[in-house]
């Protein structure tokens, strides 16, 4: 067993992360800054960071993903890497020409204290940043929250270029927090049923999970635009889906432009999709269309016809803060019993919120901001659980405890369809729905004796 | 595309001025090429960190403890992303890291590390400690020497620094660091059963079990391998690896270094091999058995004839085979862009027995010496390359229409994307590529890729196709 290393009994470690159920910013800023159209994310520290989270991505997603680095070497590490970076925008709008460089820092220009607020004035001074063109940044320090910070921290920059004009163009900013491109497609796709005009922020679908055309754009076509994005301040309002992913940005945005927000959950499950459904109609003033409706419904009915088979089946969870959220309301709200959940993302608002969503479970639930796969899988062995919703990285626990294993956030490395098909909305619930059914159902077609071995549902 | 748009088209592909001495043409003038030189800032460079060098060559020893000292990222991205494949303990695939959090930064992390050396040495036992620093580490000026050492005492294991800070250059770095690594062990181990006839494995990491297949030849040749360095590594046997009467040194950076040392402090003479494709894996087999029956010729007589013997078998399974797969690829072209140059020679060859000619090749850490090297065995207007960016590689893959790419993970979703076919030659590979039988797996895994009725869809193809139905 691979993870014959992991000891029943959970002891205090404050010492070292084991199997990290987190990593670290600059990938999450990277990741939302793909979201722009055009836009080529800058990572501000030595090129292994860079390398790393670009493979990464890639990984997740099958596709390129491009990023520059200011490749600091000592020299940059001792006299700090404004140098460095002055030149790194000079080179990358004379040769890749992008309509935005979005720089992120890494641990190293962090604790060397480059100021990236004033190195990006000074190229701007010196004229290296073209008529037209822009350069966004954040600050992304891992030591400090997870790859959510960093996606929430990317979109918050984005919001620096909202302008407010003082007329309001009937637009609503919805800022989807991490989730797949394909979820990014799907709330535009409900946003349209509903004729509402949406400004939609970050957006990856159309560029991580683009056709094969024969052709490599380092730039595909897909991503809000810089245009919309200064548009942003003049929405009529703004959701924020994810307390983590996305309401700093919204807030910023409120404080800044005079833009309302209002932050919701990500909208995985009816519950959760009803009150972003709810929300989006009653911001922006119209009704919700018949065909919304049917997908709801839909999805009611299939809860119905399969409740029997997720009654009282226990799971455990680990991923980030915003998903799980949704998640565990929605396995509660199908009679499931989440009794484990971790994330790596410290922050005790998780640990309550979640304590309020299972409150109603008759058995005890651990749950762990700042905590690590290892200790999920000490959970796991003190209490088995049915159902296992994890990144690829669950896998290993998964075959030692032979648990049914749903792929759930990010990365999944192993599996694909994340680009293509989405878990928000209703028909996001139905195939969260699907999914879960097919992994009880199939593993007691493989348990079941002979005798009671059965054909139909 | 009529030929004349597509020369345009490429006319001017995305090359940084001062990169022209990076990227050569077979043919073109003076061949002489700039390399090893830091990626420009502002690069979309396929490079990697010192730390990424160092804990691609530690990371198979399986029997270690793997603890990196930095923020959880360098960690994370490193978590079993490659094969490494052991056949006993599998400590090395679990992620430990230190996870430095802000105050961790203002304050040190001497303290942390202790602390978690401690608990994991006492929770896992592992042979040995390997502790890396990563670049925050190098700014924070953690005494990682101190540390490690008072840690090794308190546990009675060898708890060694790995100096991998990213910053202070790039993958090559991080191999010498590793070799310093290792070396500490080397020597510390009892060789008194070790035979005169016997050699390391260096610089083969077992990605897809080739470490394996290279131990049967060993055995079928009669000569004992002390150590995998690193492929199914352990602890154990590299402190013994002194022992060894022969280094054989696969990939001119990785453990080269260590094999200079072991040939300065204990007069191991090392060899170069290279386990890919067939004539560099059948010179790389005489080449020890040769070696062997020079230095001790009663000891070692009869080696070079089972040695004949060997590659005769082998080559009688695999030829056929590979004449059937030929027959489909003769005549298509490949791209190769890998991390040492060492591969791009033996690629280049392999390919020759898939009736295949390599139009591209490049590498992220070459030499100058070893492009000149490349530039002898490849035909006139092969494109020569180092450090290349993604618009780079998308401009000559399109300009010499090739068939299929072979790189690494960054680079398949761009061949994907021109629509050709692609081989992962690298970490992420999934079978064996080396040996008589690495040879045939790389032939199945090319012609699956090339022949894939997939690229028929892509639209530059399916207009091609569509021309020759409208002629007849
Ligand atoms: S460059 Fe430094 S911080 Fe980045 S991955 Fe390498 S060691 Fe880690
Ligand atoms: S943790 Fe820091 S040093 Fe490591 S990969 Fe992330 S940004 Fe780079």
């Amino acid at each position: 067993m691979l993870l014959r290393h992991t000891p029943k009994e959970v002891m205090d470690r404050h010492a070292v992360t084991i199997n990290p159920a987190k990593t670290c910013q600059p990938i999450g800023a990277m990741y939302a800054a793909l979201g722009i159209h055009g836009c080529l994310p800058h990572s501000h520290g030595s090129q292994g960071c860079c390398a790393y989270h670009r493979s990464a991505l890639t990984r997740h997603y099958k596709e390129p993903v491009s990023a520059s680095t200011s490749s600091f070497t000592e020299g940059a590490s001792v006299f700090g890497g404004q140098s460095n970076l002055l030149q790194a925008i000079e080179n990358i709008f004379t040769i890749y020409d992008p309509e935005v460089i979005a720089v992120h820092t890494t641990c190293l220009s962090e604790t060397i204290g480059d100021d990236i607020k004033q190195i990006r004035d000074k190229a701007s001074k010196q004229g290296l940043i073209p008529e037209g063109k822009h350069v966004i940044y954040c600050s992304t320090p891992s030591y400090v929250g997870s790859h959510v910070t960093g996606f929430s921290n990317m979109c918050k920059g984005m919001t620096e270029l909202s302008e407010s004009t003082g007329r309001k163009n009937g637009k609503v900013n919805v800022l989807p927090g991490w989730v797949e491109p394909s979820d990014m497609e799907e709330i535009k796709r409900l946003a349209g049923l509903m004729n509402v005009p949406i400004t939609l922020f970050p957006d990856t679908s159309g560029i991580l999970n683009g056709p094969l055309t024969g052709e490599y754009h380092m730039f595909p076509e897909g991503g809000v635009t810089v245009r919309e994005l200064i548009g942003a301040g003049d929405a009529i309002g703004t959701l924020a889906l994810g307390e983590w992913c996305s309401a700093d940005a919204a807030r910023h945005l409120d404080t800044k432009c005079k833009v309302p927000c209002k932050v919701l959950d990500i909208p995985f499950g009816l519950a959760a999709t009803d009150r972003f459904i709810d929300t989006l109609r009653t911001v922006a003033g119209t009704s919700v269309p018949d065909d919304i409706n049917r997908e709801r419904g839909q999805l009611v009915d299939m809860m119905s016809d399969t409740a029997q088979y997720y009654y009282h089946k226990k799971v455990a969870l680990c991923g980030d803060p915003d998903q799980l959220i949704s998640m565990v309301e929605f396995l509660v709200s199908i009679d499931m019993w989440p009794v484990h959940i971790v994330t790596g993302t410290p922050g005790k608002k998780f640990e309550k919120r979640i304590k309020e969503l299972t409150a109603g479970i008759p058995c005890e639930v651990n749950v762990r901001a700042a905590g690590d796969m290892f200790l999920l899988h000490q959970w796991i062995k003190n209490e088995p659980v049915d159902l296992l919703i994890s990144n690829t990285y669950g896998k290993y626990i998964a075959r030692d405890e032979d648990i049914p294993f749903l792929r759930f956030g990010f990365p999944i490395l192993d599996r694909v369809g994340h680009q293509y098909f989405p878990n928000v909305g209703y028909k996001g619930g139905l195939r969260l729905l699907e999914r879960i059914l097919g992994l009880l159902l199939d593993r007691k077609d493989r348990d079941d004796p002979e005798t009671t071995f059965e054909l139909t549902l | 595309m009529s030929e004349t748009a597509a020369a345009a088209r490429i006319e001017r592909p995305a090359i940084f001025e001062e990169r022209r001495d990076q990227i050569r043409r077979i043919g073109e003038g003076d061949f002489s090429m700039a390399c090893n030189r830091d990626s420009l800032a502002g690069a979309v460079s396929q490079r990697a960190c010192v730390f990424c060098g160092s804990r691609v060559v530690l990371y198979p020893i399986a029997d270690a403890l793997h603890l990196v000292h930095g923020p959880i990222g360098c960690a994370a991205y490193t978590w079993d992303i490659r094969g490494s494949l052991s056949s006993g303990p599998e400590l090395h695939r679990l992620s430990f890291s230190t996870d430095l959090q802000e105050l961790d930064v203002v304050f040190g992390g001497e303290k942390k590390l202790a602390k978690a050396l401690d608990e994991l040495i006492a929770r896992h036992h592992p042979k040995a400690a390997f502790v890396y620093s990563t670049c925050i580490v190098g700014i924070i000026g953690d005494d990682l020497e101190a540390v490690c050492k008072a840690a090794g005492e308190r546990n009675g294991i060898p708890v060694i620094p790995v100096q991998s800070e990213g910053f202070k250059g790039n993958k090559r770095e991080g191999y010498l660091a590793a070799c310093k690594a290792m070396r500490r062990l080397v020597g510390t181990g009892d060789v008194s059963d070790v035979s005169p006839l016997s050699v390391n494995i260096m610089g083969d990491f077992n990605l897809a079990g080739e470490t394996w297949i290279i131990r049967r030849y060993m055995e079928r040749m009669g000569v004992q391998v002390v150590a995998g360095i690193t492929g199914d590594g352990r602890v154990d046997d590299i402190r013994r690896a002194h022992g060894a009467g022969l280094n054989l040194v696969q990939c001119s950076g990785s453990t080269q270094d260590l094999a200079r040392m072991l040939r300065d402090d204990f007069g191991t003479p090392f060899i170069r091999v290279s386990w890919i494709g067939i004539e560099d894996v059948a010179e790389s087999l005489y080449a020890i058995a040769e070696h062997f029956e020079a230095r001790h010729p009663k000891l070692a007589a009869g080696m070079v004839e089972r040695t004949a013997k060997l590659v005769r078998e082998e080559l009688a399974a695999l030829m056929p085979q590979l004449a059937a797969i030929r027959r489909d690829l003769t005549g298509k072209r490949a791209a190769v862009y890998v991390g040492g140059s060492f591969k791009a020679f033996s690629l280049v060859k392999a390919f020759r027995h898939l009736g295949m000619e390599v139009a591209v090749v490049g590498s992220q850490t070459g030499t100058e010496e070893d492009y000149k090297e490349l530039a002898a065995i490849c035909s006139p207007g092969t494109i020569v390359v180092d450090d290349a960016n993604p618009l780079e590689l998308s401009a000559f893959i399109r300009e010499k229409d090739v068939d299929v790419f072979v790189g690494g993970v960054k680079e398949r979703p761009i061949a994907f994307k021109l629509g050709v076919g692609f081989c992962d030659h690298n970490h992420e590979r999934k079978i064996a590529l080396e040996g008589f039988e690495g040879m045939l797996n790389f032939a199945k895994e090319i012609h699956a890729s090339v022949m894939s009725p997939v690229w028929r869809f892509v639209p530059r193809r399916e207009a091609g196709l569509n021309r020759k139905d409208a002629e007849v």
